[in-house]
């Protein structure tokens, strides 16, 4: 049984706003599917002494004090974008929704 | 648009039981972002407070800032709740361009702060709110939609977007839902959003101000019948002051009553409070909003705040502002609904310090509840931004208590003062203004008056007192109001005895 359905796929495809034809949904179903299934192999060697880990290090309360170090460049901050207007990122209007 | 006719608020309540609550965001004072060193202040030129955390540029990794997980838990304890041993920040996953990581760091299934309570008071009886959760997570960009005639989303070509505001540290606190208020659901409602605000002021971590977006409520409202199960709750964004909270339960409540009247059912939406309207209106659904696919933020580490710290940070709480309203009150000698109208009024701490600063309870209250609330209600800004401050009240009333200015003068000299012409005292010598106190010159104003109205001044010859309000007039009109109003009254009695 696949570990992800091309429905899903299609959905996540949605979600993340991307474009993505029949023939792609057909190819990236397959090929996240093995990905999936080669990860969840580690669930098979994973018993109960082993908890869910989400951090690969075992640290806690990194914290930095709160004094404002120096900013970017407004110039250099839209230099990458790939479109600026006003001093801000300019990009397409996003369809359906509201702040 | 229905034509439904809507039932009155008395009616629907009547035969619908409400259930509310609240989720509210705190943006939190620091000097930083929460995850970058970033200034946070407010108004600088777009995109210049930002930095490759923020702007998510590939390889930036962010640290917490100390000083927003303090104020988490401060908030937390402050309302009662359990801090978390340890908690994680998870990724709320999303593809809006208000952030540019294309998710947003907050936290999911293990908030910082838990199970908690404010208690509220409506005519002397408590509610208590239940606190289910206070967690932390970053403010958004600004988006502003370009290329449209209105300017609204609706029918803009393109979006542009600031990033000055992303990564400022933001707290959300959300309520249990709250039953068994009946009619009293909107002033409960307002009360907590006030009773949050003013214990939030108090610990000094946010300015909370709902007008400038530093405190933003949504307000959550369902309806069943009597002994039946909790209604489909809406959830009403776009709540921007204390009294809209009020008016948003209220209208909702309203229309959620017609819609059942008519045998409708009420879609789980977000809807938007309409301020000029005073109603609420639906929000463009999102299909696959609650799709956030949450998972724990793998570049921050998980927080265990130390128990020793959590200790510390319980046992140096300020006052709870209830505490010290009631405490006040007794100080001042003044009635619960007197000093209800303090607090809402904000001036509980402008009292105080006038107090502090040498004047009575009566007079302090009398200057910023009288001529300074009411300015403060016609320009609409915050009282403490009224113009005058603690200590040129107190200067105030010690001109009128030393017998230099009477009621009127002082008013005027009020308005200087709140004009930016600096201290009373100041006032009174720019503009001239002050009691004449030359009994010489006030005894020529009443021989003056006397004579002009010998047929007053008869009658008070006959016994009749009641008459001199009439002189007492006439001389404070030839002073310019510049008398003490008494002084004059004796002295007419005096030369008419
Ligand atoms: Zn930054």
């Amino acid at each position: 049984m696949a570990a992800i359905s091309r429905e899903e796929v299609a959905h996540l495809a949605r979600l993340s706003r991307l474009a993505v034809t029949d023939e792609e949904l057909d190819r990236f179903a397959g090929q996240l599917d093995v990905i999936l299934q080669s990860v969840a192999r580690i669930g098979d060697v994973a018993a109960d002494d082993i908890p869910p880990t989400s951090h690969s290090v075992p640290l806690t309360n990194v914290y930095r004090d709160d004094v404002v170090q120096p900013c970017l460049q407004q110039d250099d901050v839209l230099a990458g974008a790939p479109d600026a207007a006003e001093g801000r990122f300019r990009v397409p209007r996003i369809l359906d929704e509201e702040e | 648009m229905s034509t439904t006719v809507l039932p009155s608020y008395e009616d629907a309540t009547a035969r619908y039981e409400p259930v509310i609550g609240l989720e509210t965001h705190v943006e939190l004072g620091t000097n930083t972002k929460m995850f970058c060193g970033c200034p946070t202040e407010f108004g600088a030129e777009p995109n210049t407070q930002v930095c490759p955390v923020c702007l998510a540029l590939p390889g930036a990794l962010p640290v917490a800032n100390r000083a927003g997980i303090e104020a988490t838990i401060r908030i937390g304890l402050a309302l009662n709740c359990d801090i978390a041993e340890w908690c994680r920040m998870a990724r709320k996953n999303y593809f809006y361009p208000d952030m540019p990581k294309n998710f947003q760091t907050s936290q999911y299934d293990e908030p910082l702060c838990t199970d908690g309570y404010v208690d509220v008071e409506i005519d002397g009886e408590t509610v208590r709110i239940g606190i289910e959760r206070v967690h932390l997570e970053e403010d958004t960009g600004k988006t502003l939609h370009v290329g449209g005639a209105t300017g609204r989303i609706h029918g803009a070509t393109e979006s542009l977007v600031d990033y000055n505001r992303a990564g400022i540290p933001l707290v959300e606190i959300v309520t249990k839902p709250v039953p068994g208020i009946g009619a009293k659901a909107p002033e409960v409602a307002k009360a907590y959003v006030t009773e949050l605000r003013d214990i939030i002021r108090s610990l000094g971590v946010s300015d909370v101000r709902m007008e400038q977006g530093s405190l933003r409520c949504d307000v959550n409202t369902s309806l069943n019948l009597p002994g039946e199960e909790w209604g489909t709750r809406t959830e009403t964004k776009n709540v921007n002051s204390l009294r809209s909270v009020e008016r948003a339960v209220r209208s909702e409540i309203i229309r959620q009553a017609s819609v059942l009247d008519a045998g409708g059912r009420i879609t789980q939406e977000t809807r938007h409070f309409q301020e000029d309207t005073g109603d609420t209106r639906p929000g463009r659904s999102k299909e696959t909003a609650t799709d956030y696919r949450y998972f724990p933020e793998p570049d921050l580490v998980p927080i265990a705040p130390d128990r020793a710290w959590v200790a510390e940070l319980k046992a140096s709480l300020p006052e709870r502002p209830s505490v010290k309203r009631a405490r006040l009150r007794e100080e001042w000698g003044i009635s619960a609904l007197d000093m209800q109208s303090v607090a809402n009024a904000g001036a509980v701490e402008l009292i105080e310090q006038t107090i502090a600063a040498g004047a009575s309870p009566a007079g302090a209250r009398k200057w910023w509840m009288g001529e300074l609330a009411r300015r403060a209600n016609e320009t609409g800004v915050e009282l403490a931004e009224v113009g005058a401050t603690p200590a040129q009240v107190a200067q105030l009333q010690a001109l009128v208590d030393e017998g230099k200015l009477n009621d009127k003068l002082a008013r005027t000299v009020l308005e200087g003062v709140v004009a930016g012409e600096g201290d009373p005292a100041q006032v009174m010598a720019a503009r001239g203004l002050g009691v004449v106190s030359d009994t010489g010159a006030l005894q020529a104003a009443v021989d003056e008056a006397i004579a002009a109205n010998p047929d007053i001044a008869a009658k008070i010859r006959d016994g009749k007192v009641a008459a001199a309000g009439a002189l007492v007039g006439a001389v404070m009109k030839t002073t310019r109001g510049q008398a003490d109003a008494k002084t004059v009254r004796d002295l007419i009695l005096a030369r008419l005895s």
